[in-house]
């Protein structure tokens, strides 16, 4: 379904990702990981359309989509979200799912078609009440149900989770873990998922790429991964054997 | 719109009748005219794009109607399109670059400012045709016992004209009515707090600020065409410069962009003030008006954001609850 063959993207003459390939298919979850400038956030980006790619290929159900603007590559059929979660402050919860029901599927539903996309969002992220009021009373872990209903609501193919897990607690990562699941299970949407928190995520994706100074160190299945000498010595240090057992202890119904 | 406000526009209807002279006929004109303007001017405002180039709209509106009628004998029912068109066209001209390459806020301000100026500018230099900072009259066919002409857009009855102005008044409420009403308005709120976040979800940001800066920019020239034609008069300083900008923005930031009868509430303030001061102070004191427009802008920012008329809409609510 992607296909991401020597994708690189230089800064200046910082280079932030370097010629990395990958391939996903359908129905897959994909972690991306790596230490902080490891070229993760710019790999996530270049996909989402906020970056150009300097070279290389990014190509999403046969279509080159390198360089559309984010606009275009949400109706191209991929759908994101921000680390911190970015609503619109002035929409209710309702409409903020509105909106991008609306218009990520560029004009091809009707408004009331669009109403109904968004509630049916929001009931499959639980997130039903406060619908029609403004989203300042909502907390952390509502806000980035928000943004995953939203982000659902544009009815994409691909999904591109941004650290669905950071500023929650440990019961609400287990319960955002838990949903990026039910959303592969309910939707049949392909995941990727970008996060820095390994433990919960080595229990829920189906593979792992794992980066480092922009490029592609270790990738395979969550326990190989956790286990490879390269990965343990530049990132996961002395985490190494707490991951390496949500690794092994992942549970079967995270593989279809 | 609403049939609710059918009665209230009626009462606005008899209004000319009622009142005890022409002097109050020619200012409720002017309030009506005004307010389109600056709810057209809103359409954008209360989104975060915030222009300084409304003086710049509505002085080609004006003007494209007064010189096609004088120098071609083009009846304003045909100019005023064409203004407009001219209008919308400068807008996206200036507008699109700035929305492709994310010339926001403050930038996006000076930009426009620049652009008011310009037009002015422009006006003042043409002077052999548009007669210069001194202004121009269209050519009147009220003489010879003629007293109105529907196709000159020329009625020795200021009644006459109120009904015009009152017209585009209740349109320009009913744009603004519609807009809100529609998915535009929540793709608009959305540019306007995160534009990247807005893009994700698939929303043409280019696009839709393109094209709500076209309708707020036809309404205004449509607004500027009728002021002229109504003034029988155009002026750089008094339908196009920089001054036309500010009031513009003052006013709706005194009545309240985020309401619908916001800017005319703003309307009826600005003129009472200049009124006011008008009557009371006179020309005794040099640029005494807008030193006191100058201030109370400062005053309403800092203590009334949102408007006389917003911050009535919020009392009125926590009162309620």
């Amino acid at each position: 379904m992607l296909n991401v063959q020597a994708l690189t993207k230089k800064f200046g003459g910082f280079t932030a990702v370097s010629s990395i390939s990958f391939d996903l298919a359908e129905g897959e979850i994909l972690g991306l990981i790596g230490p902080n400038g490891s070229g993760k956030s710019t790999t996530f980006n270049l996909i989402a359309g906020l970056y150009a790619p300097t070279a290389g290929s990014i190509r999403f159900q046969g279509r080159e989509i390198g360089g559309l603007s984010a606009t275009q590559v949400c109706h191209a059929g991929i759908g994101r979200t921000f680390q911190i979660p970015r609503p619109f402050r002035k929409l209710s919860v309702i409409e903020n799912v509105t909106l991008a029901a609306y218009y990520g599927q560029a004009g091809r539903v009707s408004e009331a078609e669009a109403r109904r996309q968004a509630a049916d969002a929001l009931d499959l992220i639980g997130l039903p009440h406060a619908r029609g009021e403004g989203i300042d009373g909502l907390g952390a872990a509502a806000l980035k149900k928000l943004e995953m209903a939203r982000a659902l609501a544009t009815q994409p193919r691909l999904l591109l989770a941004d650290e669905s897990l950071g500023g929650l607690d440990e019961a609400e990562m287990e319960q955002a873990a838990d949903m990026l699941r039910m959303i592969r299970r309910e939707r049949n949407i392909t995941i990727i998922w970008v996060e820095h928190i390994m433990g919960v995520l080595m229990r829920v994706v189906d593979r792992v790429i794992v980066l480092d100074h922009g490029e592609i160190i270790s990738a395979g299945l969550p326990a190989e991964v956790a286990a490879d000498p390269k990965v343990i010595e530049v990132y996961l240090g002395s985490d190494a054997a707490e991951v390496q057992e949500h690794a092994r202890g992942r549970d079967d119904g995270a593989r279809r | 719109m609403d049939r609710r406000w059918l009665p209230a526009l009626a009462a606005l209807a008899v209004l000319p009748w009622v009142v005890p002279s022409s002097y109050v006929v020619h200012l409720l004109v002017q309030v009506l005219l005004w307010s389109f303007i600056y709810t057209g001017w809103s359409l954008m405002g209360r989104f975060g794009l915030v222009s300084f180039g409304h003086g710049a709209f509505m002085g080609i509106g004006a003007y494209a109607v007064v010189l096609l009628w004088n120098f071609h004998g083009l009846s304003p029912w045909l100019s005023i399109p064409i203004g407009v068109a001219l209008a919308v066209a400068v807008a996206v001209l200036i507008g699109y670059p700035c929305f492709r390459f994310g010339i926001a806020g403050h930038y996006f301000a000076l930009v426009t400012l620049a652009l008011t100026e310009v037009v002015r500018s422009v006006i003042v230099a043409l002077r052999d045709t548009t007669g210069g900072s001194l202004g121009i009259t269209p050519n009147s066919v009220l003489k010879d016992g003629v007293t109105w002409s529907v196709q000159a857009l020329q009625f020795a009855d200021k009644r006459v004209f109120f009904y015009i102005a009152l017209a585009a008044w209740a349109f320009g409420i009913w744009v603004w009515h519609r807009i809100d009403k529609s998915m535009m308005r929540y793709a608009m709120e959305a540019i306007g707090s995160d534009e990247q976040a807005a893009a994700s979800v698939g929303v043409n940001v280019t696009r839709t600020k393109l094209a709500i800066t076209m309708i707020s920019a036809a309404l205004t020239a449509l607004g500027g065409a009728l002021f002229g034609q109504y003034q029988q008069y155009v002026n750089p300083e008094t339908v196009a410069g920089i001054g036309v900008s500010l009031q513009i923005v003052f006013a709706v930031i005194a009545g309240g962009m985020f309401v619908r009868f916001g800017p005319t509430v703003g309307a009826v303030f600005t003129l009472l003030l200049t009124e006011g001061l008008r009557v009371g102070i006179g020309n005794k004191v040099n640029a005494l008006d807008s030193t006191i427009y100058g201030l109370m802008l400062v005053l309403f920012i800092i203590y009334m954001p949102t408007g006389i008329l917003g911050k009535l809409a919020e009392k009125l609510r926590r009162a309620r609850a």
